[in-house]
């Protein structure tokens, strides 16, 4: 054995020296410039007197808000402000998902369609909608369409229950009266059964191999036992209909048009992707797999509900989680047409009144990665879960 | 035995019901009770949408003329979009300064030609000179230097504006973004985490949040003195965020890879920047292209978000031509115009690239 070579050149061409030396000289470049950064707004922040650290949170944001889901008034803190502004975010975000997801799946659907006018028809719904600037769309729908509504005397309506003008839509808002308690429970009753019969008639089929009719017998159980506690309770819900008093619409639950333009224009734009994403996952099951499953003896609705759907799931979801925390994000351009989400009541007013550009932008941003890094948890577990048991 | 069957049988002809444009018919739209509902909803669909359409932005409208007194109200007044259409095209660059900005399309229109054409020579010549010189002389021809008369970034607008910024985010963005997917894909840990902490952070929040930062913060970053306007302050934004994007596109080409790859230029002796300069990254970009032109197509569509820091792109511009007093009232043509524009230019880009798809898919 030789002793190990200590000359210079050895050292200098040893790659796990080199590694550490790289690494020691991207480090300090990275700590040199967050220094240079720091230090400079510091001055800054000295020269233009402004105020740093968070106490502003607790200050009165003296503004108001046009739509809040929580209680807020101008004497509310900036803190209250940012969580109205989080909650606006959040339902602008939910309402959209589940909107995006219907009409996603639908056209997804309808491309594959056997017929050729439908499937072309929503061919060229994906292909002009993916292909225009989402704030385009938001402005189409909120002065194109929206704005240009008749006036709430001439409302477009529905039922008499349902009015869309240019306020807003106005919808009927349920009242749940006495005794309205007893139906929550018993539907909750039905939905606890429901799982029972589905835990049974598993076990059942692995031993005796008899299928149950599970899912029918839920539902039935499910409105037989609302319909009964309705009964009981002699019908405890009413609703408050919006009506036309004076220039504008009463009573029910206002839409503010600015919600209903980023809905729309959010779920249309996200449901040609997620179209494409459902598309891709269908065609991902090859054919093969419906014509074993026929030869089983399995009948079109055990085919599709036990060995299409999970296959096409597999490869459908992370994307689709993905298209779902594109739209949460999207839901930023909330900002160019007013409505009051996060980046708009708290990245534009509040940091526009106090001046604490740091402070709000990192904690706006920290939402929106807090959210992205929640999906991505998420996602992760969901691959674990439904990882393909490999032999 | 076979000569007497050909024989005695005549050739049956099809039913006509199942061949020509009736059997088409009859398989693709009218096969079942259901199908047939649906082919009826399609065409009611297509009814209701196509031909009041075709009314208002055609034949009810109005070409001629140029104020508003001029057009009728049945149809679409496209006399809004000629009349503005400098506005909309270049902003308020100045009119004396404009064969600038046309110049410099020329230069482009022909050297994308030139690269769009199949199996010509010095491609690669012509692509670095777009990569590297064009826009060094962009900046120049546009900006104003070297005997040209200064046109500041204020005045600058409309579609120039828009495909400055994505040409931008895209030209600079790359060079960032196969550092950043390098970096993530290292075996140094310090390396591979910073840039993974980068990428997940830009990738993580909206553009929108991005710009608010490059126009609040970033002024604060910067020794006092340094003012830096607020054009450049956003293409910083757009630079970094579309880098993020990029990277993760680049890293899924040098992911997809094989490793025999990587061990064959080792063996070679090659040193870890020739065997990525060399070997890896010619190979795995060209894998990515489609997938960079996708990141494009992001970024264009993207670009109409500077309107909220108070830069006029395109649809800016249309927006704020609209709320002139004088124009008022024709939103609904100046959002079809800006539409049919961009999904030309969207469109395009993303049948280019599935082309491409197909033509590199030489298989393995």
């Amino acid at each position: 054995m030789q002793g190990r070579d200590l000359s210079l050149n050895n050292i200098l061409f040893n790659r796990s020296v080199q590694g550490i030396f790289y690494q020691i000289v991207t480090l300090a470049l990275v700590i040199l410039a967050v220094i240079y950064i720091v230090d400079n707004t510091a001055r800054n922040m000295v020269a233009r007197g402004l105020a740093s650290g968070f106490e502003f949170l607790g200050v009165e944001a003296q503004f108001d808000i046009q739509m809040t889901l929580i209680e807020y008034s101008p004497t509310s803190t900036y803190f209250d402000s940012f969580i109205v502004g989080l909650l606006n975010t959040l339902l602008v975000a939910g309402l959209g998902i589940f909107v995006a997801t219907i009409v996603g799946f639908t056209i997804g659907i309808a491309r594959l369609s056997s017929n050729w006018l439908i499937a072309k028809l929503a061919e060229a719904y994906i292909e002009v909608l993916r292909n225009l600037p989402l704030l385009l769309q938001i402005f189409f729908w909120y002065f194109a369409v929206l704005r240009a509504l008749p006036k709430p005397k001439q409302s477009l309506e529905l039922f008499d229950s349902f009015f869309l003008n240019n306020r807003g839509l106005f919808i009927p808002d349920p009242i749940f009266g006495e005794g309205g308690t007893l139906i929550l429970y018993s539907f909750i009753a039905a939905i606890i059964i429901s799982i029972g019969i589905a835990v049974w008639s598993r076990q059942r089929q692995n031993k005796t191999g008899q299928t149950f009719p599970v899912f029918s017998s839920s539902v039935g159980l499910i409105i037989l036992f609302v319909f009964l506690s309705l009964f009981a309770t002699g019908f405890p819900v009413t609703f408050d209909y919006p009506e036309l008093k004076g220039f504008n619409f009463k009573g029910g639950i206002k839409l503010i048009p600015e919600l209903v333009a980023l809905t729309f224009a959010l779920s249309m734009y996200t449901a040609s992707f997620i179209a494409e994403v459902v598309r891709a996952g269908i065609q991902a099951v090859s054919l093969g797999q419906t014509e074993a499953a026929r030869s089983l003896g399995l009948n079109q609705g055990q085919i599709l509900r036990l060995v299409i759907i999970p296959q096409a799931l597999r490869v459908i979801v992370p994307p689709l989680t993905n298209q779902y925390l594109n739209l949460t994000k999207n839901s930023s351009l909330a900002a160019a047409i007013a409505y009051p989400d996060l980046v708009l009541v708290f990245a534009g007013t509040a940091l526009m009144q106090t001046g604490q550009a740091i402070e709000i932008i990192g904690m706006v941003m920290g939402v929106y990665l807090l959210l992205s890094l929640l999906t991505s948890i998420i996602m992760n577990l969901f691959n674990r879960f439904m990882r393909v048991a490999e032999r | 035995m076979n000569t007497e069957i050909k024989n005695n049988t005549e050739v049956m002809k099809p039913p006509i019901a199942s061949i020509g444009l009736v059997g088409w018919l009859r398989k693709n739209l009218f096969s079942s009770v259901s199908n047939t509902i649906l082919t009826l909803i399609g065409i009611y669909l297509l009814y209701s949408i196509i031909p009041p359409f075709i009314s208002w932005a055609f034949i009810d409208a109005n070409f001629v003329g140029t104020t508003k007194q001029e057009c009728s109200k049945d149809g679409a007044c496209w006399i809004f979009i000629k009349e503005n259409l400098k506005l909309i095209f270049y902003g308020l660059y100045p009119s004396e300064e404009l064969w600038r900005i046309n110049t410099m399309y020329f230069i482009l229109l022909i050297c994308g030609i030139y690269i769009l054409i199949p199996n010509l020579k010095y491609k690669g010549w012509v692509g670095s000179f777009l990569l590297i010189l064009f826009p060094i002389l962009s900046v120049v021809m546009f900006s104003g230097g070297m005997g040209l008369e200064t046109v500041e970034t204020r005045l600058w607008g409309g579609l120039f504006l828009t495909l400055v910024i994505a040409g931008v985010g895209i030209v600079l963005s790359l060079p960032i973004g196969v550092m950043l997917a390098l970096g993530r894909r290292s075996k140094l840990p310090v390396v591979s985490l910073l840039s993974t902490i980068f990428i997940e952070i830009w990738r993580g929040v909206p553009l929108i949040t991005v710009l608010f930062m490059a126009s609040n913060m970033f002024p604060l970053f910067m020794p006092e003195g340094v003012n830096f306007d607020k054009l450049i302050r956003a293409l910083i934004g757009v630079m970094f965020f579309s880098a993020a994007y990029l990277a993760e596109v680049v890293r899924g080409g040098l992911q997809a890879m094989p490793k025999g790859q990587y061990e064959a230029a080792q063996a070679t002796g090659l040193s870890y920047w020739r065997m990525m300069g060399l070997v890896i990254l010619p190979q795995s970009l060209k894998m990515v292209i489609p997938a960079i032109i996708g990141s494009f197509i992001a970024i264009f569509k993207d670009t109409t978000l500077v309107l909220v820091i108070g830069l006029f792109d395109f649809l800016g511009i249309i927006q704020f031509v609209g709320t002139n007093p004088e124009w008022l009232g024709f939103s609904h043509e100046g959002y079809v115009f800006a539409a049919v524009i961009f999904w030309i230019f969207c469109f395009s880009m993303s049948r280019y690239s599935q082309r491409l798809e197909k033509k590199l898919d030489t298989g393995r």
